[in-house]
């Protein structure tokens, strides 16, 4: 046994495994996906996840189960904190619950491929490049993808705007209606606390090419989070008019946002 | 007399880069039914006595005469000259006008089924790919480097003719990474090698076709008359530093940060299977979709990945 695999073998524990095994996340030969998702990568990604997500952020997740265990899902979340910490901790959540797990794509922002070794290993853990037709090609497989409709506009929001949800992006909606996907509201609590800023320096972030550059401590906070996942919302692919559908998306952006006032209310200390 | 009924029905085809593994291998599918000539750009090949073979410039007036002599019914046309290959002039040359040339003979000689094969590199390997990339996606390679304009170039030339003269009933098809025994191409000539190089941190997903299944749907799109564009790509997917060390090739990093470093380094080295204008290609996936090809020509691809690299494996020369 080589290195790698020992290491492997002593991180990633038997049961965690078998539940990856058990998903049977459509693969190739090798263990990959077109997107480069990789099973054996994800196993050790929910490892590590799984000490975050237990012993650091204290997670404690609310209606898992209402989450379809198939067909085509869009997961739709609240997005904050700078990192996509987020999309992991609801990803951990639904791969690991006991009754039909599944391996959810997050969407990830254009930077990351750019990103050497970060990219690659975010796409190993199931992450895609947030592109529309990756979306599309996802649910036409009929996979549950978690998608943050609010974007860059979301993820680096200063603290004072901290459980302010920003504009939502109509695509999401036009994707569930065309392959007739069930979406899922979660309202996110805690990530907004884990990397406050202050404030976001706009040339750096231009210079560095980057989507911000936020003025924060270089630490992320053991914040508590709690995810609250909401009833599943059904809408018909009938032809209506742009306006109407964002009519649609601020109802989704409603119900999220009464899911994390629930969060805010129940939750009873930051850390 | 049935003889006689068998000799009339025999197809002439005309068969473009025949110096390649690849087109022999089409070749040798077709022969006992077909009757074949074939031509090369670079060097005439001996393929038997049965079928002649010329060492021949498309854009030259004698090239007309095998057009006049043979009564072609057919064109397979895989005389593409390989981005690693020859002068950019040359190979413009040689892919584009050369192509016209092809394209215009066949229009005018009365040919009714032209099968052209370009590649996935005219997608181009850019940050912001999405993954499957369906045959209707916008051409980008001519916008990363003017060493692959030649390409696309080809295809757009054969997309004309393909909507002008639909009597030439034209099919382009775009295969990922070709690779197995014989063939020359860069992708080949990495994973044959002892050490290959890789960019640090950077491991695209890739898909590769084994000749043998390349030259297969090669034959099948060419014995059924259906117009258009195809991607053709087994639905299997491997990232490339994976793919090299299934191959026994020991990775070399280079430095891939800030971008200009790589180019640098790659424009220095030379490297004829690394050069730098197809290292984006090492860096983004360009993963293609071939399910409508495979639905619409009843493809299979028979030889999984994991043969392909251990022919790779057992096969290592000293670079």
């Amino acid at each position: 046994m080589g290195l790698t695999s020992y290491l492997r073998s002593k991180l990633v524990p038997a049961a965690l495994s078998d539940q990856v095994d058990r998903i049977h996340q459509p693969i190739g030969s090798l263990g990959y996906d077109p997107w480069g998702y990789n099973n054996e990568k994800m196993k050790v990604g929910l490892s590590l996840t799984r000490l975050l997500y237990e012993n650091y952020f204290r997670v404690e997740t609310t209606g898992i189960d209402k989450i379809p265990g198939k067909g085509p899902v869009l997961i739709v979340a609240n997005h904050s904190g700078q990192l996509p910490i987020d999309g992991l901790l609801i990803g951990y959540a639904l791969a690991t619950r006991k009754k039909n797990p599944r391996i959810p794509r997050a969407m990830i922002e254009r930077f990351f491929p750019t990103v050497p070794y970060l990219g690659n290993l975010l796409n190993e853990f199931g992450a895609v490049l947030g592109d529309p037709t990756n979306c599309a090609k996802m649910l036409a497989n009929g996979e549950a993808v978690v998608v943050f409709p609010e974007g860059v506009r979301g993820s680096g929001k200063l603290y004072q705007d901290r459980y302010q949800l920003k504009r939502f992006g109509n695509g999401f909606m036009h994707l569930a209606m065309k392959y007739n996907a069930t979406i899922v509201p979660v309202g996110v609590v805690g990530c907004e606390e884990t990397i406050p800023a202050i404030a976001n320096i706009k040339p750096l972030a231009r210079m560095l090419g980057i989507p911000y550059a936020p003025v924060a401590l270089p630490v992320v906070f053991p914040a508590k989070v709690l995810l609250n996942i909401g009833d599943p919302m059904h809408f018909d692919d009938r032809e209506i008019p742009e306006e109407a559908v964002t009519e649609r998306v601020e109802h989704v952006k409603a119900a999220i946002s009464e899911l994390i006032d629930k969060g805010l209310s129940a939750r009873k200390r930051l850390f | 007399m049935a003889d006689l009924k068998e000799k009339e029905r025999r197809q002439h085809i005309l068969i473009t880069g025949a110096a390649g593994a690849l087109a022999q291998q089409v070749i040798n599918r077709l022969r006992d039914h077909c009757d074949i000539v074939a031509v090369d750009f670079r060097e005439q090949v001996y393929l038997g006595d049965d079928i002649p073979s010329y060492c021949i410039d498309f854009n030259k007036r004698s090239f007309e005469d095998l057009f006049r002599r043979y009564k072609f019914d057919g064109v397979i046309h895989m005389g593409r000259i390989m981005s690693s290959q020859l002068t950019r002039m040359r190979r413009y040359n040689a892919n584009v006008l050369g192509t016209q040339k092809l394209l215009d003979l066949s229009h005018k000689y009365g040919i009714n089924r032209v099968v052209v094969l370009s590649t996935f590199h005219v997608y181009g390997a850019v940050a912001y790919n999405p993954a499957l990339i369906d045959e209707e996606a916008p051409l980008k390679s001519a916008g990363l480097s003017a060493d692959l304009i030649d390409s696309v170039e080809l295809e757009n030339l054969a997309n004309i003719y393909l909507w002008r003269y639909p009597d030439l009933n034209i099919t382009i098809l775009r295969p990922c990474n070709i690779v197995g025994p014989g063939v020359r191409n860069s992708i080949s000539t990495l994973l044959g090698s002892e050490r290959a190089p890789v960019l640090a941190g950077f491991s695209p997903m890739m898909q590769f076709i084994h000749i043998d299944d390349m030259s297969d749907a090669i034959v099948l799109a060419y014995n059924k008359t259906q117009r258009g564009i195809f991607n053709v790509a087994p639905q299997d997917w491997v990232a490339y530093q994976h793919a090299l060390k299934l191959c026994g090739c020991n990775t070399i990093p280079i430095p891939s940060i800030p971008p200009i470093l790589p180019k640098l380094i790659l424009k220095t080295l030379r490297l004829r299977s690394f050069p730098s204008y197809l290292m984006a290609f090492f860096k983004y996936p360009v993963v293609i979709d071939g399910r409508a090809f495979a639905r619409e020509f009843e493809f299979q691809p028979k030889r999984p990945l994991k043969e392909i690299f251990r022919f790779y494996r057992d096969n290592k020369k000293p670079v």
